[in-house]
């Protein structure tokens, strides 16, 4: 094959993370995988070979359809998932929530927020009943006054403001975005290093969600957070993320800049839910007959189990793809595929990224 | 067919795509309609004098957040809602090609809504794990329809539901499956398929992609808009996704805190939105396409219905606001810069492309003023 290995195909760590310059690294994924038993004889690899890494302040954003995976990462990574292959570090030390213990240390560090708020608070507690536990937990705040303190500077600083009246307030005297607002202050009662937030948006009406975002970045500079934005919008992964890692049936497919990756995808996977996204200056696309992006290949139905899980619905798969798994190669400095048929499906990618070498985000 | 039928479903006939209606007169004119939720604090205004027309073969996308009224609006003029909601007044006129003249169907006796609904008006509903019975298989859901609706033979109705998978695309191996056994999309296509077994007139679709992934999602919507095109009938859309609806929707209403707020066709919308509500909007959504813009939101939530405040209930979060916007009276006139005098607003003082005014932030920049989005009542 005349495809990317003519290069020299080399492990997918080699690329540069986007998201390398705005801070320290926090903490790194390395082939993780995770397998979940169904029945007595079956595995479904729910995480497959997945390597990325979290730095401070910068924002990594995990992309893809539901059933990908997405969520078992993030609960891989919060340590309440056992890994079946890989190892997680966190600071340079291997991750270890064996005990107890160790299990909250871990927590006061990565922190998870959950999707939909309505679920994820109790109903029957206020809250700052919800808030007082996690800092009386992993900050040791004693005293009554002291942790009453602190959970009005947690409420002030995801401006649930004036943070008395919130006090008393049980959840469902709260609106969605207030909700959510109450179960970011609570990830970061135990102050920690790393957020994993899974789709912290998606349930939120569309006027209040670019709030929340500019929340949850202005959280990320002042705090210096390690942010993992898990969506199923790429679209919002491109405004609010330094790099972005697509995810297709367990499997990271591509990863990139932002900016770069959504204009210009390489993967077939990435450029179908490109090409999928609302675009609202397409006007009357979707009724003009024949306008229909590659998107037909949808009824292709589930992932392959072997070779590329993409090549039932790819319109570049030939038997090569339906035989062996493509691995996450380098494309560039900073880009990687996992694809057999990068020369057809991407040319423009890999023309810019030889020709121009390490290239910028645009 | 009884004499007394007022809704008389004419023999199944080929409709000519889209326009077999004659263009002086929409299938469906809801009229100053109002709803409202009894409850013990006072009646909720869920909806509050709307007026919407529905015209043949067209797609009218109604896009709010939640709490706006859109779905309260295309229930109640279905009548299908139940206490504590109440209709308060208004008419929703519906005159379909096969009937001799037109209905209000707020008039309708049960009888005449039964045969109304489902032959005339169908529903596509949002959930369509929870709108699908779980215990019954595909084939055996569509029959009930069928038999419920259609004076059909048994076998006839076998026909009719294997055309209708055909029609979705959905293998007829699947005839004998249960929910739980489709995928999410597959469940909607069967939705759909149920929806237009009857060939209605208007099909109402609220959310019917919202739980999909946006590749599923749009394989979804371009099946719609292609059965559109085939069957001509015409789509109510409902959904909070203003991104969507721009490509998809001939013509889009704008809801907010139970008033329509801004109508107009999707280009006039995308390029001359003249109401800042959707302005708002139109600068909430992340584009993935095109260069990247700096986006504003709308700080702030919504009103509480149970006692709105006087003259436009968007004021407390627009940017533009006066102390005028106290006493407007929400009616809808026609924007005096457009060309289109269907292009109507709610907002007399704000033109298209009025500059946004200072202090609005954007994403990258900075954050929402503290304490923006209010205190809940």
């Amino acid at each position: 094959m005349t495809d990317v290995d003519g290069a020299g195909v080399q492990p997918s760590a080699d690329v540069i993370s986007a998201a390398a310059d705005r801070g320290p690294l926090a903490m790194e994924a390395m082939s993780v995988s995770k397998d979940f038993k169904i029945g007595r004889h079956n595995r479904l690899h729910a995480a497959r070979d997945v390597s990325f890494n979290l730095y401070r302040s910068a924002v990594v954003a995990l992309v893809g359809e539901s059933g990908s995976g997405k969520t078992t990462v993030a609960r891989l990574l919060a340590g309440q998932e056992r890994l079946t292959a890989g190892t997680i570090r966190l600071d340079g030390k291997p991750v270890d929530v064996s005990s107890r213990g160790a299990f909250r240390r871990y927590k006061s560090e990565v922190q998870l927020v959950f999707q939909d708020p309505f679920a994820s608070l109790n109903p029957v507690h206020t809250v700052s009943h919800h808030l007082e536990r996690p800092v009386r937990l992993h900050q040791g705040k004693k005293s009554k006054e002291q942790v009453r303190a602190e959970v009005i500077a947690l409420l002030e600083q995801v401006r649930l403001i004036p943070a008395r009246q919130f006090l008393g307030k049980y959840p469902h005297e709260l609106s969605g975005g207030q909700r959510q607002r109450v179960s970011f202050a609570r990830a970061l009662a135990a102050r920690p290093s790393v957020l994993l937030a899974d789709e912290p948006v998606s349930m939120l009406d569309v006027s209040i969600r670019l709030e929340m975002l500019a929340l949850l970045d202005d959280l990320r500079q002042r705090l210096k957070l390690a942010l993992l934005y898990i969506t199923h919008d790429i679209a919002s992964a491109r405004y609010f993320a330094d790099e972005i890692l697509v995810m297709y049936a367990g499997q990271i497919v591509e990863r990139g800049p932002a900016e770069d990756l959504t204009q210009h995808p390489a993967h077939p996977y990435t450029q179908l839910l490109v090409a999928s996204a609302p675009d609202p200056d397409d006007l009357g696309g979707m009724l003009r007959n024949g306008s229909r992006p590659a998107a037909q290949r949808t009824e292709g139905g589930a992932p392959a189990t072997v070779g590329c899980p993409f090549s039932p619905r790819c319109p570049f798969a030939d038997d090569r793809c339906r035989q062996e798994n493509p691995a996450l190669a380098r494309v560039s400095s900073i880009r990687a595929a996992a694809c057999w048929h990068l020369d057809i499906a991407a040319p423009d990618v890999l023309a810019r990224s030889q020709g121009g070498g390490a290239q910028n985000t645009p | 067919m009884s004499a007394d039928r007022r809704v008389q479903p004419a023999e199944a006939s080929p409709r000519s795509p889209g326009h077999s209606r004659s263009p002086g007169e929409p299938v469906l004119e809801i009229a100053d309609l109002s709803v409202v939720y009894r409850t013990a604090a006072g009646d909720v205004r869920a909806v509050n004098q709307v007026s919407l027309d529905l015209w043949a073969g067209e797609v009218v996308g109604l896009v709010g957040e939640s709490g706006s009224g859109k779905s309260t609006l295309a229930y109640g003029a279905c009548r299908l809602l139940r206490a504590p909601a109440l209709i308060t007044g208004g008419t929703v006129r519906y005159h379909g090609p096969r009937m001799m003249c037109p209905v209000d169907i707020l008039e309708l006796t049960p009888s005449q809504l039964t045969n109304l609904r489902w032959r005339e008006i169908a529903i596509v509903f949002q959930s369509a794990m929870n709108a699908l019975n779980p215990v019954l298989n595909v084939r055996d859901q569509m029959l009930d329809v069928i038999h419920a609706h259609l004076p059909v033979s048994r076998d006839e109705a076998m026909d009719k539901v294997s055309s209708l998978l055909d029609l979705v695309r959905i293998p007829r191996s699947r005839l004998r499956s249960y929910p739980h056994e489709l995928s999410g999309g597959m469940r909607q296509r069967v939705m759909i398929a149920m929806a237009l077994a009857t060939e209605p007139q208007i099909v109402i679709m609220d959310e019917p992609t919202t739980a999909l992934d946006v590749v599923v999602q749009r394989d979804i919507l371009a099946q719609i808009a292609e059965l559109r095109e085939r069957l001509g009938f015409s789509i109510l859309f409902i959904t909070h996704d203003l991104s969507l609806l721009l490509e998809f929707a001939d013509r889009i209403a704008v809801m907010y805190a139970g008033r329509l707020l801004e109508i107009a066709t999707a280009v006039d919308i995308h390029h001359q939105a003249a109401h800042p509500y959707t302005m708002g909007l139109l600068n909430s959504f992340p584009s993935l396409h095109g260069p990247r813009r700096d986006l504003a939101g709308i700080p702030g939530s919504p009103p509480d219905l149970l006692n709105p405040p006087p003259g436009c209930p968007f004021m407390p979060r627009c940017g533009y606001s006066r102390p005028a916007c106290a006493e407007v009276d929400m009616s809808l006139t026609s924007v005096t810069s457009s060309t289109d005098p269907s292009h109507l607003t709610a907002c007399p003082f704000v033109l298209p492309g009025a500059s946004l005014p200072a202090g609005t932030e954007s994403l990258a920049m900075s954050v929402p003023e503290p304490g923006a989005e209010g205190v809940a009542p």
